[in-house]
Parts: structure tokens; C-alpha cells; sequence
């Protein structure tokens, strides 16, 4: 129905003997906004620019663009500029043949032309879209390509690098072409020769062996090597690389987390204690306790086994939850990294059972400061704050194309993750019972579907599980990939009509490791032949090893009954999706890899699986000493009132709505409560609380926590500190404690050392000490080891930056009926206060002791009866109607708590601590100070299992009988006046009007 | 009339389907869920339709621009046999990305000799944003909007700011009473709006608007996430109401039918 765009204007001073029909030609679309539209894009390089403070007089005009080749008309291009290319009203585009004068014109004083283009090879979804797009109006187009094009003003040479390197292009995943862009064509990929390699290892040297695991990227041992050599030998044959590198994938951290299900011989103040697989006799073990515990009424369905943990729903659904981390790859390109990340984890959840469907994301990152000075950072490390932004835009694109409502997340800052950002990315899946197990058949063909396989990450698997350094970003260029959210939505809907339809007996994800893990899984039982030749290529020359690991996104495996296969493949091409048999389960025992004719591998599954040497690994802990109360000065008012500043200021602390309002929070239609809530709709919630199910009124609770300051001092109560956390985050909405399931992320640095390797050990006893008690089964987890960056530094010695010891607890909680949730605003003057739980002087790694730099006092510690207690007799108040508002308490203790429940709610509170008893003080300490650091307890201690609840004045006695045994305190009362009032022992400490509270809370990271 | 039938269109990358389904369903519609292939295959299976709806989503990954490819293939395989399902008294009615589907296939404003008269372009701040909003109405022609005077619904777009060509495209259309739809505050005022009111700069605060008939209506926000109590951000605050703002606009479709 459109017939033109009047804004194009076109050129074609280059020679137009190359067109006609047959000849191939190659066009350049430059597309920009018309006069007086923003353009976005030079916006963009101007605000990095000024964080990174390139001089302040460059000006630059960005435009972006395509390149089209086939054998195309001038009068072809013009139409797809008007009819596809160029946005009606506010754009318009000039093109020509690549090379053309025209194209590379200076634009008034900006003399520099720059075009940043993808690496050939890097997944490109616009240039995707828009061939298919071409080709669907009928023109011959063979292959599109993005560009983004600036002109810029002159700068030193120093600036010049700094935009080049540092703004417009990361060269892991684009390359940036000065002046003029001249292109013959773009490259389809080339011709590939096939020919099998060997690697003799027998009679090999240790160095010989070790630097073959190097030169291939294959991460292993010595002693590895040494197994697999014996191996073979034994097999009186050598190995061949995809042999090798299906070993080193299996085998490698990432895949079979070998360290921390190993043996382990570990010490700490209590004794030795020796471990076949630690994760299996603490945190796995924890669970099989609570099950059995439970009885009959066991709630778990499938734990550590699957892709994702599953547990009951309702009579129809059970629900899984997976959350996994994509920290390297985030390091080098934060974009690709957090959106392959998102898109790797929903895949896990589509591939637990037969296929669950996705129904919300959780995400949390750590970063260093993005106050970070650019001079402070060492060398080959992004600034945090472009990594933020990155990772930020990274899981917004995915997961809102996705259509799975982001609900949860935290942020947390701390300078040691400066060369290792962390980001955790979690799903939750709704699956029907009778789908929560699979079972691969033998002759079960294997079929892939969904994206097409390139070289992208490949050795992801191998690389994840190495230290980086500041050279990692020139080394590990392959390993870094880039998503297409739509292929893989694509992807999930074609899952679930094929699982309701019972085509296939087994699925799961290609993930880390790409065909090698997920055909080596699933035929771990039976074995299975796999036909590399007939996997679908995104361009030639891919060697049958590339094509058996490349990590390329969008892949999901089935075993598919040969009955099935026909309307399989019907399935999917009726929404345009690739499926393609790539093999078969054959029932040997082997796994035989073929390349059209040749045997390639031929590996024994037992090898594969159970053939990794065992290793014994050192493990020690020694206890931090406790330190004295740190020395510092009698506080005023006015001090303390700064102090509750500062903390609802520090990063941590404040508002995450920036971040928060880029996710689709309310996609699938079931949003309970949001992630801000109060009577603006910005305050913090502690949970949020979806109904996935739209004709039901269950909901479902996702929550975290996570503390590594208190990990500086003990890990095990750092451990404990955050499963309370999490609990009480997800019990404050309303969600019911005996029906918390809970996942740990354990992200820790070198754990080839002893001490480090211990400090983790701690934390999984304490991990399986507390559930236990709780009765909150661990479900499924995941780690990540060796976060630490190397460089040298200017004085040419080596540093090493260890990430602070760092163990994510997600939770997901479950709400009988959603008209029972509540939120934590405030809600109406007159109402009375409550403080739940008990304050001891736990200042140790608190957010008091950050804002003021102090160090030293006790670390939270968890009584673990008085918290499942706790949490049972508050869900039951909650559940009778008796509380108005909930608000956790944790970092910045009771006076945050209670001043963001204020400004949230738009009302006041006047509170004192009177009630409030608090057990502390060593007794050869001068008394003022003791006095003093009695207040900083009373208002800011982190102690755990706590709550501020806001009561009507109605229903105090009822609430007060219905807490029973566990301590409750009067704080005070909601009052209308816009004011926070807390007085310690009758003095006014804090005094302050809640626009400078919320102001504090809101400034921080309020980023354009 | 029996329960009308709607046919809620899937492409690669749509994902409202499954929620906006419900909405027409609880509001007494029948509704099924039609791929874009299936459609292109048979397209004569529309007749057997009473409304259409293009959910939200972002078909083809909004790639190029939002609901660009979606909005070329449906104006080059399917423009005659919707032009019919118009023509024959039925209802079109696009959300979020169906609304910039329904702008861009020309659809809903058709193309004069200086091409289409009005787009949905990016936000002012350049980004994805969820929130929710206070919306007026002008429900002279708009018949999903009958009986509706305001509403409070969340948005959650990336380009959603409606430009119009020049200032007498904008005239005439709100003489037409085709800018059925616009952002205000909650006392209804509109004057000098700014983010978050009008949440992504759209001249004159224009949130949804209709064709000429009014049969055919695409807006931004998404009423089928305010159709249940619980879904309003302060439920818990403010008590539930009896049903969500949203469901009013699926059942004036329903009823349509049935008047």
C-alpha cells in the first residue's frame, strides 16, 4: 500500500556497467534521521565520550546502514531502501555502489569518515532479518551486512584511539575501517578441505603433553593428559583432535565441574574432613535429607540432575529453576556476553524434562564501581561503567524479545570485580507433571534445530574454566559470541507445540561445549553415531572438530523416534524453523563421529564420562580473627542522618529503577507484584510475584540475596546471611517458607589454592547446615572458578585481582493465592510498626562500616531454628490479613528498612528503639563509644531474620498472639507528615524530611 | 451473534499471543492463534474470522525498525484479502507492536502521494521502557473505546513515539476524531507533558489511534495486561477494583458483535 519515501535521495556516480540482472553487484545504504529527529546513534558516542573525557569539541554525525550484495539494480535498491530499509517520516538514505565518492564526503568540518562493520563470521540479526525480509519481496539478494558509519571532527591522535578502541568498535567482535569503505564482496566463507588429524601422544614428554593441552585451548591436567595418552595407547592408535577435544570438552570445568564434585581433604578450626564429591555430600546431600524428612509430602520432583531443578506447582504444573553465569564472555564483550547468557539459560529451562516454558528472568551482576577513574584501571580491562551498560542492554534485548518478564535482580559493586564482572542469569520454567523426565530411546534419530552452527565460541567451555588476563581479549576472539533472540523464540514455540504433541522422547540445550556436550549427554547411556557433514553451516570451511564444538546460540538437540520425524520437520518448517538429523542413538556403547564417510571419532562413552582421573584437592580454612569495634568519633544527628544518606546513596543500596524500567516486567500477562511498587510506582520491593497460570490465583515468588562483604570476614555465614536473605525477601511478599525452593551460584577465584578452595568448602557445609534446618531444599546451582585477572603493572610486576568470594542464593517461592501478597509501602498514617527479629552488633561487613570506611565488628550469623520459626509465624500473619506492609532488613539495617517503606509509601514514621533489646558491648571499651556504637547497631546492624511490618492499630493484639515466641518489638507509627524521626534511648538520632531520603536512594544511578 | 471469532495473528518473535488470547476469551470472544505462514498459505480462513488482532511482540526481532518486516509482508501477500475483512464491517485491532505493524503496512493510515502519513519511531530517551500510564480518550469514532473515558494502563515499547508528517496530517486526523487515544495525567490534564507521562515523546501525547470507520485501531499500551485486579502496580494500596481498566476494550470488540 506504500508506493514511495520521498526522502531518498540517491547517487550513482560510480560506474553502472557492473549492473544487470546477472552481474553481482554491492550496495551501500547510509540511513539518517531527517532534520529534527534525534539521532540516537551519535548521541550515544557522544555520552561515552564524555565518560571517558575525549575532548570535549568532538563533534560526530553517525549513521547506520547496509551492505547489499547480488545482482541488483539501481532501480531494485531504490526500492528496498523505500520499501523496507528506510523508516517512512523520520529518515532518509543516500546509497550507491560500496566505493562510490559519494559515499565518503566530508560533512561540513567533520573530515573523518570511520565504518565499524561485524567481524566475518559474528552473528549479525538485523543483516539476517533484513535478507530474509529481501528475498520475501521477491529481490535476488545473496547476502546483507550491517555497518555503522561516523564522521567526526578532529582529535589528537590519543583521543583518536580512545574513540576508536575504547567507543565506537570492540574488536573481538568488529573491525573499523578508516576513510573510504572499499569492498569487493563480502565473503561467504571458503571452501573447506577435508582431511582427518591425529595427535600421537605416545612417548610424548610432560612438556610435550602440556603444550598441546595449551596450543589447543583444551584446559587439561598433567595427569589428564597422562589418562588419555594411557588410553589410547591401549587402543594402540592415536587420537584424533575431535577425539581430544570431545575429552577436553566433557571433561572441563565448565561441563563436569570437577573440582568441586571431586574429592576434596579439607581443614578447618574444627578438624579434617575428607570429601568423594563435596557438592554431592553438602548442599546435594541437604536435599536428600529434606526429602526424606518430608515423606509423603516431599514437594521435589528432579534435583541436580537435569538442566534445571523441577519441584510442585499445583495439581497440574510443577515449576523448574535454573540460574547460571556467563562472567568471561561478559568480560570481553559485555553486550553479547549478557545476552548469550540470558538466552543460554532459558535454554536450559526449555531443555529440563521434555521442555518447560519459560515464565520469568532473574538477573544479577557485579560490578566494579562505575564511578571508577578511567586512569585507575589496569590495563585490557572495559570501564565498568560501559561493561554495565553492556550487560544491562545485553539482557534487555534478549529477554524482551523473548517475551519472559524480567521480575528479579540485584546489582552489587565492589572494586575487585574490576577485571572480572560477574552476571548471573536466571530462569523459571512452567512445565506440565507428566513432562518433567525424558528418556532417550536407542535408535532415536538426533536432530537439531534452530540456529545455523559457525565458528562462534568455540573452546567457550574450555576458555571459561581458565584465568583471564589482560591479553585475554586478542586470544580469545572465538570465544565470544553474539545472540538472536528470535531464532530462539522461534525455537521455544516450535518446543512446546512438538512437546504437547509428544513428538520426541529426549531434548536438551546446546550449550557450553555446543554438540560434544549436549549428543555426549544425552547418549551417555547409550551411545550414539553423529554425522557431521549434514549440520547446517552459517558459511563454508568449518573442519568436522569446529562444527562438533562451535557454541553457536540457538541450538536445542532431540531424540526424535524415526516415526516421528516426518511430522517433526513438518512442525518446524510451518514457522520457518531449521531442523535437521544430524544422527542417530545408536545403541554401542560409542560414540562415533563421522564426515561423510570417514570415521572421524570413535570414543567409548565410559571414557568420555566416567575415565577423568580423580584428583584430590587441598582445602583449608582459617578463621579470621574477630576484630575489636572499629575507633571512630561520637556521633550527632546530624551525622547519623548523613550516615542513613550515604547508605541509601552507595550503589548498592540505591535504586535500581533505571536498569528496572528497560525490562519487560509485565509481558505474559500474569504480573502480580512488581519489582518497584509504592504510591509512585518507584520503591524497592523485596520479591516480585507472578501468576503464570491466568485462570489460577498461585503465585509464584523469585527473590535472591547475596553478601560478599561478609565473606571477607567468615564464608559460612556469608552463606547462611544470604539464604536468610532470600527467604525473607521472598516471605515478605507473602510467599509460604515451607514451599521455598532455593539454587546456589558460587563464583569464587583461584580454587587451586588451598585457602581459597576452603573458603568455599565452608560456605557448602553452612549452605547444608541451614537448609537443612530451614527445610529449604538446594535444587539445582552452578559454579564458576578462577575468577581472578592477571596483568603487569606499570612498575612491571605482576598483580593478580581475585574476586571477592561470591555465592549468589536465588529463590522461588510460592503464594497460595495472590490476594493474600502484600508490599512494603507504607500504607496509612496511624498504623504501628513492628520490628521482627532480633538485633545483635553485627557492623562486620555492613554497609555502615562501607559508607564510613570502617572495618572490623562481628559478621551477621543465622540461629537457625529462631529463623524457620520466624519465617512460619510471619507468613501466617500475613496470611490471616494482619500486615499492611513488609520490608526485610538487610543491608543499612532498621533505619533504611524503614526509611525506603516511608518514602515508598509517600508517608512518615516516628520511631524509637526502646523495645528494641540489643546484647553487645565488650566492657573495657570507653562507654561513650560504646554508647555510640550501640546506636550504629540499634540502627544500622545487619543482623539476620528480620522484618519491619506496619500493622493497623486494630489488629496489634491479634498480631502480637499470632507471632507467638518469636520477638517482636514496637517501633512506633506511620504519621502523615512527610518525616523519618528515630530516637535511640531518647535522643533524636535521625531527623529528616523524606525528599532528601528518597533523593539520596534515587540520584545514584539515575543514568540518562 | 454466537461468540465472535479472533483470530490472534503469530509471527516469528510475537509474544503477547498467549495473554491477549485470554483477554478477548474472558471478555466472550473465541479466540485461536494463526501463524503468519498459515495465513499467507490460506488466506481465505480470515473470513471465518470476526476480529483480528496483531498482539505485541516484536515480530522478526523489530529488526530494521519495529514491525517493519512484518508490516512488508503483510502489504505484499495479504493487503487485498484484509482490505476485504475491513470492508465487510470486521474489526482490526493492533497492540504495541501491532500498532506499529498496522502504521507501517499503511493499514491503518493509508499512503497519499507524498507516501504514509504518520510513524512510531524511538523513544526520546532512546530506550525500551516499562511503566504505566494515564490515557484519555476521544471516543467520538473509535469503537473499542466507546463508553471509555480514561484508563490507566502500562506501556512497555521501545518506539513508540508517533510523528506525524507535518502539523495538517495531525490536524486533520484529530478532526477526524482518529487520535482516539493520548497520554494525560491523572487528573485528565495534558498540558506540557514529560517522561514518564508521556512516556516516549509522541506529538501530542498520542498514545493509540483509529482509521476512518474506527473498525480499525492500533494503540501502544497494553490493556490485556490490566485486565485482572492484581495486575494494577498499587492493588495492594489501594484495594482491588472490580476488573482491570483493559477489559472494557475487548469486550466493546466482543460486543460489537453482538449489539
Amino acid at each position: 500500500m506504500v508506493d514511495s519515501v520521498t526522502n531518498t535521495t540517491t547517487s550513482s556516480d560510480k560506474s553502472q556497467t557492473t549492473q544487470g540482472q546477472e552481474t553481482t553487484t554491492l550496495w551501500q545504504v547510509d540511513i539518517f534521521p531527517v532534520a529534527g529527529q534525534p539521532n540516537r546513534l551519535s548521541s550515544e558516542v557522544l555520552d561515552n565520550a564524555t565518560d571517558l573525557r575525549v575532548d570535549e569539541s568532538l563533534e560526530v554525525i553517525a549513521a547506520r546502514g547496509f551492505l547489499i550484495q547480488g545482482p541488483l539494480t539501481h532501480q531494485d535498491v531504490a526500492r528496498l531502501t523505500s520499501e523496507l530499509l528506510v523508516e517512512p517520516v523520520v529518515e532518509r538514505c543516500e546509497f550507491a555502489l560500496v566505493g562510490s565518492d559519494s559515499l565518503s564526503q566530508p560533512i561540513g568540518k567533520l573530515t573523518n569518515l570511520l565504518t565499524v562493520l561485524p567481524l566475518p563470521g559474528v552473528t549479525d540479526p538485523q543483516a539476517e532479518s533484513a535478507l530474509m525480509a529481501m528475498r520475501h519481496l521477491g529481490f535476488p539478494v545473496d547476502v546483507v551486512r550491517t555497518f555503522k558509519k561516523f564522521w567526526t571532527s578532529s582529535l589528537s591522535e590519543s583521543d583518536q584511539n580512545l574513540l576508536h578502541s575504547k567507543i565506537l568498535c570492540n574488536d573481538s567482535i568488529e573491525m573499523i575501517v578508516v576513510g573510504k569503505l572499499e569492498l569487493d564482496e563480502l565473503q561467504l566463507g571458503q571452501k573447506y578441505e577435508f582431511s582427518k588429524q591425529d595427535i600421537p601422544l605416545a612417548n610424548l614428554s610432560d612438556e610435550a603433553l602440556m603444550k598441546i593441552s595449551q596450543d589447543w585451548t583444551l584446559s587439561l591436567s598433567l595427569i589428564e593428559m597422562h589418562t588419555i595418552r594411557d588410553h589410547f595407547e591401549k587402543l594402540g592408535r592415536a587420537p584424533s583432535d575431535i577425539e581430544l577435544e570431545s575429552i577436553a570438552q566433557t571433561w572441563s570445568e565448565h561441563c563436569s565441574h570437577k573440582t568441586l564434585a571431586g574429592r576434596i581433604s579439607y581443614r578447618d578450626e574444627n578438624g579434617e574432613r575428607q570429601f568423594e564429591n563435596m557438592l554431592k555430600e553438602t548442599i546435594f546431600s541437604a536435599t536428600m535429607q529434606i526429602r526424606s524428612d518430608l515423606g509423603e509430602s516431599d514437594w521435589c520432583v528432579s534435583v541436580f540432575k537435569d538442566n534445571a531443578g523441577i519441584v510442585e506447582f499445583d495439581n497440574s504444573y510443577n515449576i523448574a529453576f535454573k540460574v547460571e553465569t556467563h562472567n568471561r564472555p561478559s568480560a570481553l564483550e559485555p553486550y553479547g556476553g549478557a545476552n548469550t547468557g540470558i538466552g543460554g539459560v532459558i535454554r536450559d529451562t526449555l531443555g529440563t524434562g521434555l521442555g518447560a516454558k519459560p515464565i520469568c528472568n532473574t538477573d544479577v551482576f557485579c560490578f566494579a564501581s562505575p564511578d571508577t577513574p578511567f586512569e585507575e584501571l589496569p590495563p585490557g580491562v572495559m570501564h565498568p561503567r560501559r561493561i554495565m551498560k553492556g550487560v544491562v542492554s545485553g539482557v534487555r534485548d534478549y529477554g524482551n524479545r523473548m517475551g519472559i518478564p524480567t521480575v528479579n535482580g540485584a546489582v552489587f559493586f565492589d572494586e575487585r570485580y574490576v577485571g572480572n564482572p560477574l552476571v548471573f542469569c536466571g530462569n523459571v520454567g512452567l512445565i506440565p507433571k507428566e513432562k518433567s523426565f525424558k528418556e532417550v530411546q536407542p535408535n532415536d534419530l538426533i536432530v537439531s534445530i534452530g540456529g545455523k552452527t559457525g565458528r562462534d565460541g568455540i573452546h567457550g567451555a574450555t576458555f571459561s574454566s581458565a584465568e583471564l588476563t589482560e591479553s585475554s581479549d586478542i586470544t580469545s576472539g572465538g570465544a565470544v559470541q553474539i545472540g538472536n533472540a528470535i531464532t530462539e523464540k522461534m525455537l521455544m514455540d516450535v518446543l512446546l507445540i512438538a512437546r504437547d504433541r509428544e513428538l520426541y522422547s529426549s531434548v536438551t540445550d546446546c550449550g557450553a561445549g555446543g554438540y560434544s556436550s549436549a549428543v555426549g549427554e544425552m547418549g551417555e547411556e547409550i551411545g550414539a553415531e553423529v554425522w557431521l557433514d549434514r549440520v547446517p553451516l552459517k558459511y563454508d570451511g568449518l573442519s568436522y572438530t569446529e562444527i562438533w564444538i562451535s557454541e553457536a546460540q540457538e541450538r536445542m538437540v532431540f531424540a526424535i523416534p524415526e516415526s516421528n520425524w516426518e511430522q517433526f520437520e513438518a512442525l518446524c518448517a510451518s514457522e520457518s524453523v531449521e531442523a535437521t538429523v544430524i544422527g542417530q542413538f545408536k545403541p554401542t556403547g560409542q560414540l562415533v563421529l563421522k564426515y561423510g564417510d570417514e570415521i572421524v571419532g570413535d570414543v567409548s562413552m565410559s571414557m568420555l564420562h566416567d575415565g577423568r582421573p580423580p584428583i584430590i584437592r587441598e582445602a583449608t580454612y582459617q578463621p579470621v580473627p574477630e576484630s575489636d569495634i572499629p575507633s571512630f568519633e561520637f556521633k550527632t544527628t546530624a551525622q547519623w542522618t548523613t550516615d542513613l544518606c550515604k547508605i541509601l546513596a552507595s550503589p548498592n543500596v540505591a535504586s535500581k529503577h533505571w536498569i528496572i524500567r528497560q525490562y519487560d516486567h509485565e509481558v505474559q500477562g500474569g504480573s502480580v507484584i512488581k519489582p518497584l511498587v509504592g504510591i509512585q510506582n518507584d520503591g524497592p520491593g523485596d520479591a516480585a510475584v507472578v501468576r503464570p497460570v491466568l485462570n489460577s490465583r498461585r503465585g509464584l515468588a523469585v527473590s535472591c540475596g547475596m553478601n560478599p562483604l561478609y565473606g571477607d570476614l567468615d564464608t559460612y555465614h556469608m552463606a547462611t546471611s544470604a539464604i536468610d536473605e532470600a527467604i525473607r525477601n521472598c516471605v515478605s511478599v507473602g510467599a509460604d517458607p515451607t514451599r521455598i525452593a532455593i539454587l546456589d551460584n558460587f563464583c569464587w577465584g583461584y580454587t587451586d589454592r588451598p585457602e581459597t578452595l576452603g573458603s568455599l568448602v565452608r560456605a557448602a557445609i553452612a549452605c547444608q547446615d541451614l537448609s537443612v534446618v530451614l527445610q529449604t531444599p538446594f535444587i539445582s546451582g552452578k559454579d564458576s572458578l578462577h575468577n581472578e585477572f592477571s596483568y603487569t603493572d606499570e612498575a612491571g610486576s605482576r598483580q593478580t585481582i581475585s574476586i571477592p568470594s561470591t555465592l549468589l542464593i536465588s529463590a522461588m517461592g510460592q503464594v497460595p493465592d495472590v490476594a493474600n501478597c502484600i508490599t512494603m509501602d507504607l500504607k496509612k498514617a496511624g498504623n504501628v510498626l513492628f520490628q521482627v527479629g532480633v538485633t545483635g552488633d553485627h557492623l562486620g561487613g555492613s554497609h555502615w562500616n562501607l559508607v564510613n570506611n570502617l572495618s572490623g565488628g562481628k559478621v551477621p550469623t543465622v540461629v537457625p531454628e529462631r529463623a524457620k520459626q520466624t519465617f512460619i509465624q510471619l507468613h501466617h500473619a500475613i496470611q490471616k490479613g494482619l500486615v499492611r506492609s513488609c520490608h526485610d532488613m538487610s543491608e543499612g539495617g532498621l533505619a533504611v528498612a524503614v526509611a525506603e517503606m516511608a518514602f515508598a509509601g509517600g508517608l512518615g514514621a516516628k520511631i524509637t528503639t526502646n523495645e528494641v533489646g540489643i546484647e553487645i558491648l565488650p566492657s573495657d571499651s570507653d562507654s561513650q563509644i560504646e554508647l555510640s556504637y550501640a546506636t550504629a547497631a540499634l540502627l544500622f546492624a545487619e543482623s539476620n531474620t528480620r522484618f519491619v511490618v506496619e500493622i493497623a492499630r486494630e489488629n496489634v493484639e491479634q498480631f502480637r498472639a499470632s507471632m507467638g515466641d518469636i520477638d517482636v518489638q514496637e517501633l512506633g507509627t506511620v504519621i502523615s507528615e512527610p518525616n523519618l524521626t528515630i530516637e535511640v534511648a531518647s535522643n533524636t538520632v535521625i531527623q529528616s524530611d523524606l525528599i532528601t531520603l528518597k533523593n539520596a536512594w534515587l540520584g545514584t544511578l539515575d543514568w540518562k | 451473534m454466537p461468540q465472535p471469532n479472533v483470530l490472534i495473528l503469530r509471527a516469528p518473535g510475537t509474544n503477547c499471543d498467549q495473554e491477549t488470547g485470554y483477554a478477548f476469551d474472558l471478555a466472550g470472544g473465541n479466540s485461536s492463534f494463526v501463524h503468519i505462514n498459515q495465513l499467507i498459505e490460506s488466506p481465505e480462513m480470515v473470513s471465518d474470522y470476526q476480529i483480528l488482532c496483531l498482539p505485541g511482540g516484536f515480530s522478526y526481532g523489530d529488526d530494521i525498525a519495529a514491525g517493519r518486516i512484518l508490516a512488508s509482508q503483510m502489504q505484499s501477500r495479504l493487503a487485498d484479502v484484509l482490505a476485504e475483512f475491513h470492508s465487510s464491517g470486521k474489526l482490526i485491532l493492533g497492540i504495541c507492536n501491532g500498532f506499529q505493524i498496522l502504521i507501517k503496512s499503511g493499514f491503518l493510515l493509508p499512503p497519499d502521494d507524498q507516501g504514509l502519513p504518520a510513524t512510531l519511531t524511538w523513544n526520546d530517551s532512546g530506550r525500551f521502557v516499562d511503566c504505566w500510564v494515564n490515557l484519555k480518550t476521544d471516543n467520538e469514532k473509535c469503537v473499542f473505546l466507546k463508553n471509555i473515558e480514561k484508563m490507566y494502563l502500562p506501556i512497555a515499547h521501545a518506539e513508540g513515539k508517533f510523528v506525524p508528517r507535518n502539523k495538517q496530517v495531525l490536524n486533520q486526523l484529530k478532526g477526524d476524531h482518529q487520535l482516539a487515544l493520548s497520554y494525560c495525567l491523572a487528573n485528565g490534564s495534558d498540558d506540557d507533558l514529560v517522561y514518564p507521562d508521556n512516556p516516549n515523546g509522541s506529538t501530542a501525547n498520542v498514545a493509540g489511534v483509529c482509521d476512518t470507520t474506527g473498525r480499525i485501531f492500533g494503540l501502544m499500551p497494553h490493556p490485556e495486561r490490566f485486565i485482572d485486579p492484581t495486575h494494577h502496580p498499587r492493588w495492594t494500596r489501594e484495594g482491588n477494583s472490580a476488573a482491570g481498566d483493559g477489559l472494557a476494550l475487548f469486550q466493546n470488540a466482543i460486543n460489537f458483535f453482538k449489539d
